[in-house]
């Protein structure tokens, strides 16, 4: 995925996230994963939203009742990227 | 030989009612306990609602004394258990028969919250010299201990949100088995401070706007606080002194999931109704109510209608289980006993306490759940659910009185 230097910086940060809750290496964590393929269990979620809340200072709305309600796309590692990306823009303007 | 075990009083406060009959008028008109919540900091909360006790005077009804070694959850406990021992009274052989035993999950909550305020971002350097008994889990059993002069067995049990149910299991068994004649014994929570919501925000499994249980578009648990506590007494002991008897307790039964930290087990809690059940000499065609752990969240609903459904058979459709924590929320330590209050009025009153808040059928939880309106029916037997964090489960079975 190419893109400028912010989603690039945006997208390592979150990857490193994602691979340290999965007990994976940064390479082995692809942007079409799913979490499901990373083996990241509904606590492992939770644990990687506040990772990514704290990292970005950011409020992501997402309830565990309803992941599939919420606003925040967790369907892959890009669609996290870009959900973060999103939230960025909005909260941090 | 075991002998038999009856409750002869019943006392509460909760979100519901400032009595037991505040509290069953509520679950007879199907009345949400559950509204904004008032305390301090509240806007720095993401999760703003709870079944909070409103209109709570401590200075009215405790001395100055008393509030310094009273945490909030022990002051819930005594106000309960006034109400439960109705003028009872202990001395010589008799108090050394009789104990007390209550769970909590969080015991003084507020207490740990105004004092660690007061330390780290008031910087103070020193604390009030009661902190440590007002915080203590067993603050409240031991303050009903004194209150009473109960000197027979005594304790609290703190098994997250199966605490109270445990704690009714040990006063049943003690009293079974000959370790005492009357137990006091029911739970209390006070856990709705700025810490404590916070902690709870942290699990993302909260709902922000009601508790839904059951119903499809259930979105998360809602805290509630308060006490229940009940006299549990051998029944030949009760038909001495001509008590009042409200119920019977019968069977008792705990689980394990040894699985995990969180997410509940259809096996654990299937185990655990199944036991309770045979520990009662009940046959399942016998139960004609379930008050549901129902919590409102996505997986334990699903996963205790699967275990019922498993329990029982054939005969789940026939049953009705509903959840009251839709009305009062989640006391967590404290919610089996306010619970108990539904069951006895099940079989007392021949009222079934409605789940409100109802609004759309869920194919995974497709019991009777008596939706949003109380019932009418006569039934006999009638079982009580907990499953908490940690898996740890811990089922009640009770009859009408006999």
């Amino acid at each position: 995925m190419a893109g400028n230097s912010v989603g690039d910086s945006v997208q390592d940060r979150i990857i490193a996230i994602i691979a340290e809750q999965a007990v994976l290496e940064v390479g082995d964590v692809s942007m079409t994963s799913t979490l499901d393929d990373l083996g990241i269990d509904s606590l492992g979620l939770v644990e990687a939203i506040f990772a990514i809340e704290e990292a970005f200072d950011i409020q992501v709305p997402f309830n565990a009742n309803e992941p599939q309600a919420s606003e925040f796309d967790i369907s892959s590692v890009a669609a996290i990227v870009r959900a973060v990306e999103g939230l960025v823009a909005t909260q941090k303007t | 030989m075991t002998r038999r075990v009856v409750i002869t009083g019943q006392g509460t406060i909760n979100a519901l009612g400032v009595d037991v009959p505040q509290t069953l008028e509520a679950f007879r008109e199907g009345r949400c306990g559950i509204g904004p919540l008032e305390l301090r900091d509240v806007d720095r909360l993401s999760v703003k609602i709870g079944g909070q006790v409103k209109g709570y005077d401590p200075e009215a009804l405790f001395n100055r004394q008393q509030i310094a070694l009273y945490d909030r959850f022990t002051q819930f406990t005594l106000i309960a258990a006034k109400q439960a021992l109705d003028g009872m009274s202990f001395s010589g052989e008799a108090a050394a028969r009789a104990g007390v035993v209550l769970g909590t999950a969080g015991g003084g909550v507020n207490t740990w919250d105004e004092n660690y305020r007061s330390v780290y971002e008031e910087g103070k350097n020193r604390v009030h010299p009661f902190v440590v008994p007002k915080l203590m889990n067993n603050a409240a059993a031991s303050h009903v201990s004194m209150e009473y002069n109960l000197k027979g067995p005594s304790f609290s049990v703190a098994t997250a949100c199966a605490s109270s149910n445990h704690a009714m299991g040990q006063a049943f068994n003690l009293i079974r088995y000959g370790g005492a004649d009357v137990m006091v014994t029911g739970g209390s929570e006070a856990m709705l401070s700025f810490g404590g919501i916070k902690a709870w925000e942290g699990l993302r499994v909260m709902s922000k706007d009601a508790c839904r249980p059951f119903s499809a578009n259930r979105n998360g648990m809602v805290q509630g606080e308060g006490a229940a506590v009940f006299v549990f007494e051998e029944y030949q002991h009760a038909c001495n002194r001509g008590a009042e008897i409200l119920a019977e307790v019968v069977g008792f039964a705990m689980t394990s999931d040894a699985a995990d930290i969180v997410m509940p087990s259809q096996q654990g809690a299937a185990r655990a109704i199944a036991g309770a059940l045979k520990d009662g000499g009940l046959n399942p065609g016998d139960v004609g109510y379930i008050n549901a752990h129902g919590t409102g969240t996505a997986a334990n609903d699903k996963v205790e209608c699967a275990a019922v459904a498993h329990a029982f058979g054939a005969h789940a459709d026939d049953l009705m289980i509903s959840s009251t924590k839709s009305m009062h929320g989640h006391l967590i330590g404290g919610t089996g006993a306010v619970e108990l209050l539904a069951c006895i009025m099940a079989l007392k009153d021949g009222v079934i306490a409605p789940t409100i808040g109802y609004e759309e059928p869920d194919p995974e939880c497709a019991l009777d759940v008596v939706p949003n309106e109380a019932r009418d029916a006569q039934v006999s037997a009638v079982l009580s659910n907990a499953f908490a964090f940690g898996g740890l489960n811990a089922v009640l079975a009770l009859r009408a009185a006999p």
